[in-house]
Formats: structure tokens, C-alpha cells, sequence
């Protein structure tokens, strides 16, 4: 039970829980303990030293902003219009918009969840509601009424991780056939080797463009989701050229040992590519994909931002645009997500790459 | 008649005698290209090869003994001169020559017995699944792997997986084996062992078998001739020893002929001059 789950928490890309594992066992008490305190103490120190010095930070700028208007209210109108404003900032009135501080981001947060709830509620009762007379629109072969409200935080960020999800596929399902052709050609290599460099470094932003001038004209009679097409096509073209390129190098730079072995066997091509090439060529592809899948969410907040997509990148750019007293709480706390769900997408990542390849060295 | 025989001259079904050697290597030159010019690495080297023979190569690190076998093997290009193997001129890699190399050079993903079906397969296309089965699971247990078969290739260690190298070329059925270095990674425990294992799968097969090796004992214990290469550039065959035990050898015979002092000394001589 206990190996079982340390050799599933290492598998996972989760080994620092190790120590703790092996101490409720009770093995090795000081080895283990000097573990813990490395892996898991010292690492939780430093987050609390980073809220520490984020709490001072924010109460510095918010005193900041604070005394400027305090300043400003006194050299306007004297002693009366400093008690005023400082009322005004206490009823939030006059809103004090700096840096939120790790209370407000977590307050925001719960109001988040809060928000998600009720707008859950709200759709349970409005499908309840019009339970009756969809039934009978479908009869009629009519599109059901479907709930077009508010979609809630937990809504956006399930939208996102959509959008990432099927321009990940796209990525794969583009970047690892090209990369294997090219792999195995060099003439090809060389001859798409400029377009390559050319469109590699291209901003998320100019992809999102490049894909919306092309897919709205393709789409103009189609009434689906667009957006959601426009960003994760933009997403996929993004983040795919880490596994195109490492596709590539793997492909073409497999051991010249077992290319030998190849030749000595005397494999057809066939044989060769998938018994051999693309076998040894795996834990490349797979750091290519770990890059793609990081890309891929990075790139998203600002390619949905841009494209309308409800998914996190609206969300953030409405709070900003909203500019009401916790919208800045609100951005952290999606800043904080977004950090989090990047992780998980990367240990999930990981851990596909170690079922598949060979080498666990490989890995890293 | 006799005379010819051990000469490795053997009457072919016309009654003419043609089918002298196994491998004839004639004139063989090869030229590296490098930046400071062309580098010629062996020059005209001259070598026959009997059917059934054992031939071990020697000679000094760096002298071309591994650019003489893989031009051999067909994986290295020819630059002036001719290899014919089995009556044919060698113009690439073929089933009629199977190589060992010095790393086991396994497919680490794969099990023991895929590794020597891979080939298996290419080379017996025509049998029945049955067939293939058979003679892979043979030449495994000929290795002393039956109990390992089915074990991914890189849970074995170097001398398990060097077993599954000879496995895997003789399961071909070459008419030449080339070897080069196949125990130089062992500790001389595991070497030892991998000797026996080769000589008595070769003792069974009787093919053409060529290993370049820088052990002069493992020389004298598997070779019917032993070719030196003098040291580089331009290498040739040097001297070359013929060894006169009888077979099949056992190593502690071999060690106690009262000969076998006079083959190592000849050969460390060689080897230090
Ligand atoms: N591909 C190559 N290009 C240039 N020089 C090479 C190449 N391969 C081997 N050589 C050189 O040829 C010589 C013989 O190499 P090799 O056949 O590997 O020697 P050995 O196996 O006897 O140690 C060495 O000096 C080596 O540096
Ligand atoms: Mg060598």
C-alpha cells in the first residue's frame, strides 16, 4: 500500500509527498524528516514568505493611491473635503483600484464560486421551467430554448480548458505527421526549413488575426460557434511548433545503432518508421507536446481575450473593463487558476509521456 | 581431394572448382573524407575467408578493423577494391551476413523475443507464423534466455542482452557472421560465459564467422585463424596465425596444449611491435 502509492505519487510528477508517506510509516525518522523539511517545509516557507511580502506590497500601494487623494481632496476643498473623501474610501465610494491584497483575491475567489453556484441554480430552475415547452418545440422540429445568461467562472474556465484541449489535438494531429515526413527527409527539411523559421516566432496575436481573416470567410453561413473555432484553431497553430521541431530532431536524429540494426535486418520503411524510428523518437515528441500543451494555455488568455471566446481571456479583459472595487481581486484570483490548471495540465502531461516512453531518464 | 578440402576448396555440383571461399576480399581500400585531406584507412587489403571458418581479427585501436566489417556487413561504402560474399559481390547490407555488434544494439522497448522476431519476420516471410515462433523461441533458449524472453530489453543486463544479440543473428541464418567487439563491454565472468555460448551455437550452425576482437586469449579460443592488422594508416593484414586445436574445444583443453603459450606469445609479439 505505501510503495504502491509513492511509486503512483513519483509517477505522477507529486514525489515530494514522498517523506511524508514514508514518516506516517514510520521509517527512517531523520533521513525523512530532512526530506520533508526540504521538499515540503521549505517550499511552503516560501510561499508564505511570497504572501508576506505581497500583503506589505499591497497595503504600501493602496496607502499610496490613498494619501494622493487624501492630498488632493485637501488642496481642493480643506479640512471638510478630507473627511468627506476618507468616508467616500471607507464606503467604497471613491474605490482605491492598486494591487489587491492576498485577503481580498481569496474574498473574490469565494465570491466567484458564490456567483458560480447561483447561476448553476438559476439554470437548473430555467431548464425545469421551459422543461414543458421544449418538449413540444421539439415536436415541432424546432431548435430547443436554451439558457443564454451570464456563463459563471467555473462555466469560463471549462470553456478554456476546451478551447486549449481541442487546439492541443489539432497541434498533434498537424505537427507529429509533418515532423516525422520531415524527420525522415532531409531534402524536405531543408526545403521547409525557412517557412518554418518564418512562422515559428509569430505572435499569438498575429496568428488569432491570420486564423479570423480566414475562418470568417469560410464560416460566413455557418451560425456556430465561430469563436471558438477562430481561438483554438489560433491556440493550435501557436503552440505547435515546439512538436514539429522536436518531432523533426527526434525523427531525424535517431541512433545511428539501431539504423544499422535496420539495415541489417533488412526492414522496409514501414518496419523501420514504426518499429524503430518512431519508438526512439517518442520521449522527443512527448517534450514537444509537454512545450505545446504549455503553449497552448499560455497563449489561449489572449487569443480568447481577442476572439470573444467566454472562456478565462474574457473574463479577465470584462473584470478590467469592469473596473468595480474587486475586479483587480478577481483578475489575480483568475491569475492564480490559470497558474494552477497550467501545472496540473504539465504533471498530467508527464505522466502520459512516462506510460509511452522508454527511458524514465528521458522524462525529466 | 583431401588436400583441397583443408585448403577450403571445394568441388561445386558442375565438377568445377569455383566455390573457393566464403568471403574474398580483394584490393580493399577506404578513404575517409576529412577536413586535412583523405584520410586511407586500409589499402589494398587482401583476405579469404573458408566456408565454416573462424576467423579472429587483431589489431591495435584505431588501425580499421571496425571500417573492415561493416564494409563487410554492406552498412560502409567501398572506395576501391572487392568483398564477394557467398559468390556475391557485396553492394549493400544483406540477410546472407548477420552482424553482432559491440553494444547489444536491442530495441529497448521491445521484448527479448520481438527483438529477434523483427528480423525473423523480414527474413521468413514466407513461413508460417508457426515456423517463426519456433525459431525464435530455439535460438532464445540456444542462449539460455527461455525464462527471459518475454522481458523488455532494457530490464536485461549487458550479457543477457548480447545473448539476445547472438540469438538474433543466427536466427537469421547467415551464411557469414560478423562480430565486432561483441564481448568488449563484458566483465571477463560474463565474457567467458558469451564465448561458450557463441562457440556452441556455432558448432551447431557451422557458418562463416568473422570477429574482430582485442583479446588475445578469446582469439586463440574461438579462432581457426587468427589475422592481425598492422597499425594504421594504410592497414593490411599483417601475419596471420593459424591455430590447430581440435574441435569442439573446451577452454580448459585449449589452456592446457602445451601450443597455446606459443600462439599467445606469437601474437602479443605482433602486437607490441
Ligand atoms: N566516418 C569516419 N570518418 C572519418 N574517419 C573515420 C570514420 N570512421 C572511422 N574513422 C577513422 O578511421 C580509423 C579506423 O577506425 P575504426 O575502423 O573504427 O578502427 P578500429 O575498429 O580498428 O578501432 C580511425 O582512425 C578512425 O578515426
Ligand atoms: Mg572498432
Amino acid at each position: 500500500m505505501k510503495d504502491r502509492s509513492i511509486h503512483i505519487l513519483n509517477f505522477v510528477g507529486l514525489g515530494f509527498f514522498e517523506p511524508a508517506i514514508r514518516l506516517a510509516a514510520g521509517e527512517e525518522t531523520k533521513k525523512n524528516l530532512i526530506a520533508l523539511l526540504k521538499k515540503v517545509f521549505l517550499p511552503v516557507l516560501s510561499v508564505g514568505l511570497f504572501l508576506v511580502l505581497w500583503h506589505a506590497g499591497a497595503s504600501y500601494l493602496y496607502n499610496v493611491e490613498k494619501d494622493f487623494k487624501i492630498e488632493r481632496a485637501k488642496e481642493a476643498s480643506g479640512d471638510a473635503g478630507v473627511a468627506l473623501e476618507l468616508k467616500r474610501i471607507e464606503t467604497g465610494e471613491s474605490s482605491i483600484n492598486s494591487l489587491p491584497s492576498p485577503g481580498a483575491v481569496l474574498a473574490a475567489f469565494k465570491t466567484l464560486l458564490a456567483d458560480h453556484r447561483s447561476i448553476t441554480a438559476k439554470k437548473a430552475a430555467f431548464k425545469e421551467k421551459v422543461a414543458a415547452t421544449n418538449a413540444k418545440r421539439e415536436e415541432q422540429g424546432l431548435e430547443p430554448i436554451t439558457y443564454t445568461g451570464r456563463p459563471s467562472f467555473v462555466d469560463q474556465i471549462f470553456t478554456s480548458l476546451k478551447t486549449v484541449f481541442a487546439g492541443f489535438f489539432l497541434a498533434l494531429f498537424l505537427a507529429v505527421p509533418v515532423g516525422i515526413i520531415l524527420g525522415l527527409s532531409s531534402t524536405l527539411r531543408s526545403s521547409f526549413n525557412w517557412l518554418i523559421q518564418i512562422f515559428k516566432p509569430v505572435s499569438p496575436v498575429v496568428w488569432f488575426l491570420l486564423v479570423y481573416m480566414i475562418v470568417k470567410t469560410m464560416t460566413l453561413s455557418y451560425n456556430g460557434d465561430v469563436s471558438f473555432i477562430i481561438s483554438f484553431i489560433a491556440v493550435g497553430l501557436c503552440a505547435m511548433w515546439a512538436t514539429l521541431v522536436n518531432t523533426t530532431l527526434g525523427v531525424s536524429t535517431v541512433d545511428k545503432d539501431y539504423i544499422n540494426v535496420a539495415k541489417v535486418l533488412n526492414l522496409g520503411v514501414g518496419q523501420k518508421v514504426f518499429k524503430i524510428v518512431l519508438p526512439s523518437s517518442f520521449p522527443l515528441i512527448f517534450t514537444g507536446l509537454r512545450i505545446t500543451v504549455s503553449v497552448a494555455w499560455m497563449v489561449l488568455i489572449a487569443i480568447e481575450l481577442l476572439s470573444q471566446s467566454p472562456g478565462l481571456g474574457t473574463f479577465v479583459w470584462e473584470e478590467f473593463q469592469n473596473g468595480a472595487n474587486d475586479s483587480n481581486a478577481k483578475i489575480i484570483a483568475a491569475m492564480f487558476v490559470i497558474g494552477i490548471i497550467g501545472f496540473l495540465l504539465d504533471r498530467l502531461m508527464f505522466t502520459v509521456q512516462k506510460f509511452v516512453t522508454f527511458t524514465e531518464e528521458a522524462a525529466a | 581431394m583431401e588436400t583441397l578440402e583443408q585448403k577450403g576448396i571445394r568441388r561445386s555440383d558442375n565438377g568445377l572448382f569455383e566455390d573457393k571461399y566464403m568471403l574474398d576480399i580483394s584490393q580493399l581500400t577506404k578513404i575517409y573524407p576529412t577536413p586535412k585531406g583523405d584520410y586511407v584507412v586500409l589499402d589494398d587489403l587482401d583476405l579469404k575467408v573458408k566456408h565454416e571458418e573462424f576467423i579472429s581479427i587483431i589489431g591495435h585501436s584505431g588501425c580499421g578493423k571496425s571500417t573492415l566489417l561493416t564494409m563487410i556487413a554492406g552498412l560502409n561504402p567501398i572506395s576501391r577494391g572487392t568483398i564477394i560474399a557467398n559468390n556475391e559481390t557485396v553492394r549493400g547490407p544483406g540477410p546472407d551476413r548477420g552482424v553482432i555488434f559491440q553494444s547489444p544494439s536491442l530495441l529497448p522497448w521491445m521484448t527479448a523475443y520481438d527483438n529477434v522476431m523483427l528480423g525473423v519476420k523480414q527474413v521468413f516471410a514466407h513461413g508460417t507464423k508457426k515456423d517463426r515462433d519456433d525459431i525464435v523461441k530455439y535460438y532464445l533458449s540456444k542462449v539460455g534466455l527461455e525464462d527471459a524472453m518475454y522481458k523488455k530489453a532494457k530490464e536485461l543486463s549487458q550479457g543477457m542482452q548480447q545473448r539476445v544479440g547472438i540469438a538474433r543473428a543466427f536466427a537469421l541464418k547467415p551464411k557469414v557472421l560478423l562480430l565486432d567487439e561483441p564481448f568488449g563491454m563484458l566483465d571477463s565472468l560474463t565474457r567467458g560465459e558469451l564465448q561458450d555460448v557463441l562457440i556452441e551455437v556455432w558448432n551447431q550452425e557451422k557458418i562463416t564467422a568473422i570477429m574482430i576482437t582485442h583479446d588475445v586469449d578469446e582469439s586463440i579460443f574461438l579462432a581457426d585463424r587468427v589475422i592481425m592488422m598492422t597499425s594504421g594508416p594504410r592497414a593490411k593484414v599483417g601475419d596471420i596465425l593459424e591455430i590447430d586445436f581440435e574441435r569442439p574445444r573446451l577452454r580448459k583443453d585449449v589452456l592446457e596444449h602445451p601450443d597455446y603459450y606459443k600462439y599467445r606469445e606469437h601474437l602479443i609479439d605482433f602486437l607490441e611491435h
